[in-house]
């Protein structure tokens, strides 16, 4: 196969060059590094990451291919949501033959039928240094022409990943309104096996007109506070007493709507290797993570406490309100990719719809 | 945190064996590292006098004792700890604390195991506790039946389900197993299997699974982290510690990544780990079905392994966990920054490979399976797998060269070297790829996944390209830099395009260099940090890759830096030994205020801890890779006299590349190495030697051989893989030798030497500055030469040397190192007989028994070596050895019971795998405990005695009517039997085993009627040899102590005759000091 060349050019002027192994054609987004070591394809379809060029820490990618978009009951079995909605991928060794039973395709075929382009032999490593100590930058991924560069924070992310219109999934106990800001489908997932009907609803659907017996905010792309039709709904439902969780986006939106305050991080939190402590108690958990913004701990009212902290670098990783059933994980209790020992939090969600005691 | 222990007592695990090797020096220093730390006082239980855990500073009391519930016992009674560490000694001291635990030991001294608790290791140990524990929380083990008829076998087999795997209970080498696919085959296997056992094990077969690890980490507060998982190369029905293992996991989506970790935590809080542990799985190819195997609920092989791979310390986090931390309450030691409550993420991958040494071994089968024969393992990090499997061939030091351009191995049979594994497999498999084998045949026959097949196949095409290129020239940048990228070495790249003469190659290898580096192709030094970059990291853990367009690190024109090249690969003759020579060598360093660097690749080691020097390159000793690093470092100098026989190699080459060599020049240790000039070299200093020649025909050889006189030694001078080293005492026998081992030309000359038996044979350490030897230590063996001196017993001070004999062996090194003009380590082999001395090796380095005679002098002979080196004169030297007040004893331990079917006999190959050091009062003292810390029992009522020549028949008499005295039972073999009875000891006769008679010989042994079995080997005829080798594999196969030297049997018989267990001194080490 002929090698095409390909070039990751930042926002800062350096280039990178290596061959195209995705789509040939270049795009524009933020550059942002993930340390994990598996879940390309969960990665690849959280549309929290949309607008994103994503650069893989981990030098091998793509060695179990892809699996299918079958679904089960409206829902990807495989698939975080129905397409990639990265920008661009940056791996050091894209593995040209795959191997797995449940592969139907390899990741370069992948990306190619998404219109994605990806490059590969770039020096990882020396690229998530430099997005370390510069911060985020801006990128392209430029395969054929030049484009312009494309700066996805000011952009609407969440109405181009949200659904348009509301959709009801199974049959369960608990009603559960789930706001869609980027959902992942394992959010989705995690709620129908505690017995759930869900009420998927777009990002700026007025949730408040609905009955519920708890409402879930979904993770998501972009700066909370372009979100401000969420952020009212949010401050309406949170005045009764129904049960909330948040997840990512959910527990900025959740801070935003009590009156607390957002910052974007330098360059963010993607990893399957995150700890947290609930706050409190000696238990610490290993989380899966994708933020570029976190909660201002300081700005948090007086009826607000911090759940969950992040034991490297302190900043907020959940929020609780001190009377009221409302939290949020900043982190991803669904995992997918990466750990699931949070997942007890649908539990705790649950307990709280059902009145019964819960631990945090 | 406060801490409520006082005097924590950790358990060492003895000397290394097969399956307990090197990883237990580094776990247990990294824990006494820990408590240390803590400020809490440690005492240490470990005979393994050549490991960096008992060195001084580790622990704050070292006890050179058997790791047995005895000793331990009267450890605890005498230094009252209220702690005690179980799980840093390997399965030695699991066993060990399980028994003191067990008998209410612990409880009586009122000691806490920190960590784990005793009932969790029970129940991992119990296969049965184990199945049940696990069921208990719905996790699947493999599906076994224990049946005792051919009915009860196929309602077995239609409740599991086909295909099963048959095996006899309590039958030895896996006689009477096999796999069945149906009724008919089971009926056939079961019928079979019934002849050997009363009770057959219906299994479900898990044949071509993958099979995948986890190190799993848990807190008391319920906290867990799984550091690293990792993936067999090859599927299920190879032993892990025989596979060749990558981390992270290749092959498994996230999915099966998170289901196996979520199933280990939900595991190892079950079972209420506390610290580290381990679990194994099977896992379905095609499916996320899985089985659990095993679960370690201690640190082990693996998680040195782990440790390595991720920079993450789990023995040091395990130990602190056990004093009761919590994991968020640690620091992650690497970054300083982070916490320790988390997973690594890793930015490259790592490959382990075994390293073996079967052709050491007579009669021992090359195929691998279940069991563990690996004597070492090598781990080689690079950013994709082709760069680290190509790296971990290198290193493991067999002559290859990487997956290919490696000299030519035959497989007459392809298909059945690829069915039936042996420790060349991947090599068979290059083979069959370079025949254009598909990948999927290659698959259907090794089951190994097709990622690593497809993988390998790339490096074949890389290379069938290369070897179409004529020139340096015609090459491009691009080819020449994938190249790189996919592992190739400089010394491939230039026998693919060149494919010069053996000899001309280095000057190839040079070329390709120059080139490459005027083209600007030079490897990136990278850190291995943990979380992938995420967070700054101080830490200087390295290695070499080509995937990189920036290092990590920077270059200091300030520092004055030591480059110290470390020993690679455990193997029979070079073990850890060399791991202390290289730590005492980089403390030195340090400590005179230079940068220490460490170049090493075994991950089994206490010198790869990143904290142990100031820069720690994870990578390869080869000729490119240290030149690599010199032109990265600017090294003041190389030290490369303390890491055993691969640095030495490399001096010379090293020297004529330019790089400055510290010590003694490699001119000279190339007049060492040279056995014609270091002859000529003697003959001028007039040493005496024994008489030698190199021939190179039958002729010469018989001729020569007529001269000398039989026995003679003879070697080949070339050897590929493995010596083929041998005594040969007749002409029958050296037709035999020459047509069998060796293949004699003028390419491939023989070595014939002067054997002289009933010589003593001397260990001569020392350490010279500028040509003067500034002091030595002078140890005998207790067997007579012929005895491996890496598998002799050692004495040291000597007890019967005459005064005589050590002022000559100082005259002769003293015109030696003169003439050398020696600086630093060195060592000699010497033969004495009546006070004649002939010296038959010269190694200008450290040898194996640095540590012992340091340790036994309480002065570290590398640390004043080192310092020499660098032009520093030490502060004092070592006391006299006439004026030490104790006696050490070396001695060997082997691990025949690993290696079925090996003959367990001693010759002048060696065979051990690891040795102890023993302190006493006196010569017995010493030696009752070297002995019982190498497994051996004393026996107290009877004995099986066959004594093989006459000069061993006529040792054995004193120390058999000594134990006559004790009344003891005295069976021996008929000759044996008559000579005894002659010599006033009356033993009963047995029947060798290929006779009917009874008693016999090897009934006695399966009954377990004698408690020792003594066979000194008589001669090579035929008969004797099978019966001898029959009652001597019995020996091992039935656990009973096997001696087969008469000179050390007649010197334990005597040493257990004269002095009972409960008289033994127990003094730790520093008590011999008066400290």
């Amino acid at each position: 196969m002929e090698k095409i060349k390909a070039k990751l050019v930042l926002e800062d002027g350096s280039e990178y060059t290596g061959y195209s192994f995705g789509y040939h054609g270049s795009s524009a987004g933020e550059a942002v590094f993930n340390t994990a070591m598996n879940g390309y394809p969960e990665s690849l379809t959280d549309p929290s990451y949309r607008g994103q060029i994503l650069v893989a820490t981990f030098p091998l990618i793509g060695n179990y291919g892809v699996p299918d978009s079958d679904t089960d009951g409206n829902i990807q079995k495989f698939w975080e949501s129905d397409k990639i909605h990265i920008s661009g991928l940056v791996v050091t060794e894209y593995s040209e033959t795959y191997s797995h039973w449940n592969a139907s395709k390899s990741l370069s075929d992948w990306l190619i039928e998404h219109k994605i382009p990806a490059i590969s032999g770039l020096d990882t490593r020396a690229l998530t240094k430099k997005i370390r100590e510069h911060g985020c930058m801006l990128g392209k991924i430029i395969v054929d022409n030049d484009v312009e560069w494309i700066d996805p924070n000011k952009q609407n992310l969440v109405k181009q990943v949200s659904i348009k219109q509301k959709i009801t999934y199974g049959n369960g106990k608990h009603k559960i309104v789930l706001v869609d800001c980027g959902v992942k489908n394992n959010i989705i997932r995690c709620l129908l096996n505690r017995d759930t009907t869900i009420v998927r609803v777009p990002y700026d659907y007025d949730f408040t007109t609905e009955d519920y017996d708890g409402l879930f905010i979904s993770n998501g792309p972009g700066d909370p506070k372009m979100n401000i039709e969420t952020i009212n709904h949010l401050k309406k439902a949170m005045a009764i007493d129904k049960p909330i969780m948040g997840i990512c986006l959910g527990n900025q939106l959740l801070a935003l709507a009590s009156g607390a305050n957002t910052y974007k991080l330098p360059y963010g939190h993607r990893s399957h290797n995150q700890p947290v402590i609930l706050k409190g108690t000696n238990r610490c958990f290993i989380t899966s993570q994708n933020h570029g913004f976190a909660v201002d701990t300081s700005t948090l009212p007086n009826d607000w406490k911090i759940l969950f902290e992040n034991a490297n670098d302190g900043t907020c990783e959940g929020i609780k309100h001190k009377t009221k059933p409302i939290f949020a994980a900043q982190f991803h209790p669904e995992a997918s990719g990466g750990p699931n020992d949070t997942e007890f939090l649908f539990d705790e969600f649950i307990g709280m719809i059902e009145k019964t005691e819960t631990i945090i | 945190m406060k801490n409520q222990y006082k005097k924590v007592l950790v358990l060492g695990s003895g000397a290394l064996k097969i399956g307990e090797a090197g990883e237990f020096d580094y776990s247990g220093s990294q824990a006494l590292k820990a408590l240390k730390e803590e400020g809490i006082s440690t005492i240490l239980i470990n005979p393994n006098i050549a490991t960096v855990q008992t060195s001084k500073g580790i622990a704050d009391k070292v006890y050179f004792l058997p790791v047995t519930p005895y000793f331990v016992e009267k450890v605890i009674e005498k230094e009252h700890p209220d702690g005690i560490f179980l799980s840093f000694g390997g399965q030695t001291a699991l066993n060990c604390g399980t028994q003191l635990y067990k008998s209410g030991i612990l409880a009586k001294h009122n000691i806490q195991v920190l960590g784990t608790p005793v009932e969790t290791i029970i129940n991992t140990e119990d296969r049965e506790l184990f199945a049940n524990k696990l069921l208990e929380i719905d996790v699947k083990t493999p599906k076994s039946i224990a049946v005792e008829s051919v009915d009860e076998a196929l309602n077995a087999a239609r409740k599991i389900g086909f295909p099963l795997i048959i095996r006899a209970a309590f039958t030895l080498g896996g006689q009477g197993s096999g796999f069945c696919s149906n009724e008919d085959e089971l009926r056939t296997l079961a019928v079979n299997a019934f002849a050997y056992a009363p009770q057959i094990l219906v299994e479900e077969s898990l044949k071509g699974w993958k099979e995948v690890e986890y190190e799993v980490v848990r807190d008391r507060f319920d906290n867990c982290i799984t550091v690293c998982n990792m993936e067999n190369f090859d599927p299920l029905g190879i032993h892990t510690g025989e596979s060749i293992v990558v981390a992270p996991s290749q092959t498994l989506t996230n999915s099966e990544y998170h289901k196996l970790r979520a199933l280990s935590i939900k595991i190892i809080r079950h079972l209420g780990v506390v610290g580290e542990c381990n679990v194994q799985y099977a896992f379905d190819p095609n499916s996320e079905d899985y089985r659990v195997i095993e679960v370690n609920a201690r640190l082990s092989r693996s998680s040195a392994l782990a440790s390595k791979a991720t920079g993450y310390p789990l023995a040091f986090v395990a130990a602190k966990l056990g004093l009761g931390y919590g994991l968020h309450q640690l620091k992650n030691s690497v970054t300083q920054t982070t916490t320790a409550c988390f997973e690594p993420a890793l930015d490259y991958i790592v490959v382990k490979i075994p390293r073996w040494d079967l052709n050491k071994f007579q009669g021992v089968t090359r195929e691998i399976g279940s069991s563990m024969k690996s004597v070492g393992e090598v781990m080689a990090i690079g950013r994709t797998f082709e760069e680290a499997i190509q790296k971990g061939l290198r290193m493991i030091g067999q002559g290859m060269h990487g997956l290919v351009a490696n000299p030519k191995l035959s497989f007459p049979n392809l298909e059945e070297a690829l069915t039936h594994p042996t420790d060349q497999r991947i090599f068979a498999i290059a083979e069959a790829m370079e025949k254009g084998w598909t990948i999927e045949k290659i698959h259907e026959l090794t089951k190994i996944d097709i990622w690593f097949l497809y993988k390998m196949q790339n490096i074949i095409s890389k290379k069938n390209h290369i070897e179409t290129m004529k020139s340096l020239d015609e090459m491009d940048y691009e080819l020449l830099l994938d190249a790189k990228k996919i592992g190739f070495s400089d010394f491939q790249i230039a026998r693919l395009i060149f494919n010069p003469e053996p000899k001309e190659i280095e000057k190839y290898q040079i070329k390709v260099r120059n080139h490459r580096k005027s083209v600007g192709i030079q490897p990136c030094i990278k850190q291995i940090d943990t979380l992938a970059a995420e967070y700054p990291s101080e830490t200087a853990y390295l290695y070499a890759t080509y995937h990189g367009i920036e290092n990590d690190i920077k270059h200091n024109s300030k520092d004055k830096t030591v480059i110290v090249l470390g020993s690679g690969a455990y193997r029979i003759g070079s073990s850890v030994e060399f791991d202390w020579c290289t730590v005492s060598a980089v403390n030195e360093i340090r400590k005179l205020g230079y940068k220490s660097v460490m170049i090493n690749y075994n991950p089994e080691t206490v010198s790869t801890d990143y904290d142990m020097c100031d820069r720690l390159y994870f990578d390869e000793l080869t000729f490119e890779r240290v030149l690599d690093i010199v032109d990265m470092e600017k090294p003041i100098g190389v030290i490369v006299s303390v890491g055993g026989q691969i640095p030495n190699n490399l001096a010379m080459r090293l020297h004529q590349a330019g790089v400055k060599i510290l010590g003694t020049s490699p001119d000279s240790i190339d007049k060492a190495e040279d056995r014609q000039k270091f002859s000529e070299m003697l003959d001028r200093l007039k040493i005496d030697q024994p008489r030698w020649k190199q021939l190179s025909t039958f002729e010469e050889v018989e001729h020569s051989v007529d001269e000398v006189g039989y026995p003679v030694l003879i070697r080949p001078s070339y050897v590929l893989s493995g010596s083929a080293m041998n005594v040969v005492s007749n002409a029958d026998e050296l037709r035999d030798y020459l047509k069998l081992a060796a293949n004699v030309s003028k390419t491939h000359p023989v070595v014939v030497s002067e054997f002289i038996e009933g010589a003593k044979e001397i260990e001569y350490d020392a350490v010279a500055n500028n040509g003067e030897v500034m002091f030595d230590a002078i140890s005998e063996h207790v067997e007579f030469a012929g005895v491996h001196s890496g598998d002799a017993t050692l004495v040291f001070p000597p007890q019967k040397l005459y005064f005589e004999t050590i002022r000559r062996i100082r005259k002769i090194a003293k015109e030696i190192a003169r003439e050398l003009k020696i600086t630093g380590p060195f060592n000699m082999q010497l033969l004495a007989k009546n006070n004649d001395i002939k010296v038959i090796e010269c190694n200008l380095r450290a040898s194996r028994s640095f540590p012992f005679v340091s340790k036994v002098l309480d002065y570290n002979f590398i640390e004043t070596a080192t310092g020499y080196m660098l032009g520093r004169m030490p502060n004092s030297l070592p006391p006299s050895m006439f004026e030490i007040d104790h006696v050490g004893i070396k001695a060997s331990q082997f691990s025949f019971s690993r290696l079925s079917k090996a003959d367990p006999i001693l010759g002048v190959e060696m065979a051990s795998t690891g040795e102890v050091g023993c302190l006493g009062i006196d010569f017995d003292d010493a030696m009752i405990k070297a002995m019982l810390s190498v497994g051996y029992r004393i026996p107290s009522k009877s004995i099986l005695v066959s004594s093989g020549p006459l000069r061993s028949k006529i040792a054995l008499v004193e120390p058999l009517l000594l134990l006559q005295q004790q009344e003891f039972t005295i069976y021996a073999t008929k000759g044996t039997a008559a000579f005894l009875k002659d010599n006033g000891v009356n033993a009963i006769p047995v029947a060798w085993p290929d006779e009917a008679d009874s008693p016999n010989s090897v009934e006695l042994i399966k009954n377990r009627q004698v408690e020792m079995v003594i066979n000194v080997p008589k001669n090579l005829s035929r008969r004797e040899l099978d019966n001898d080798y029959t009652i001597r594999r019995a020996a091992v196969d039935y656990n009973i102590p096997l001696i087969t030297n008469a000179r050390l049997a007649a010197a334990f018989l005597i040493a257990i005759s004269n002095k009972k267990v409960e008289n033994l001194e127990l003094v730790s080490w520093g008590e011999y000091f008066g400290k």
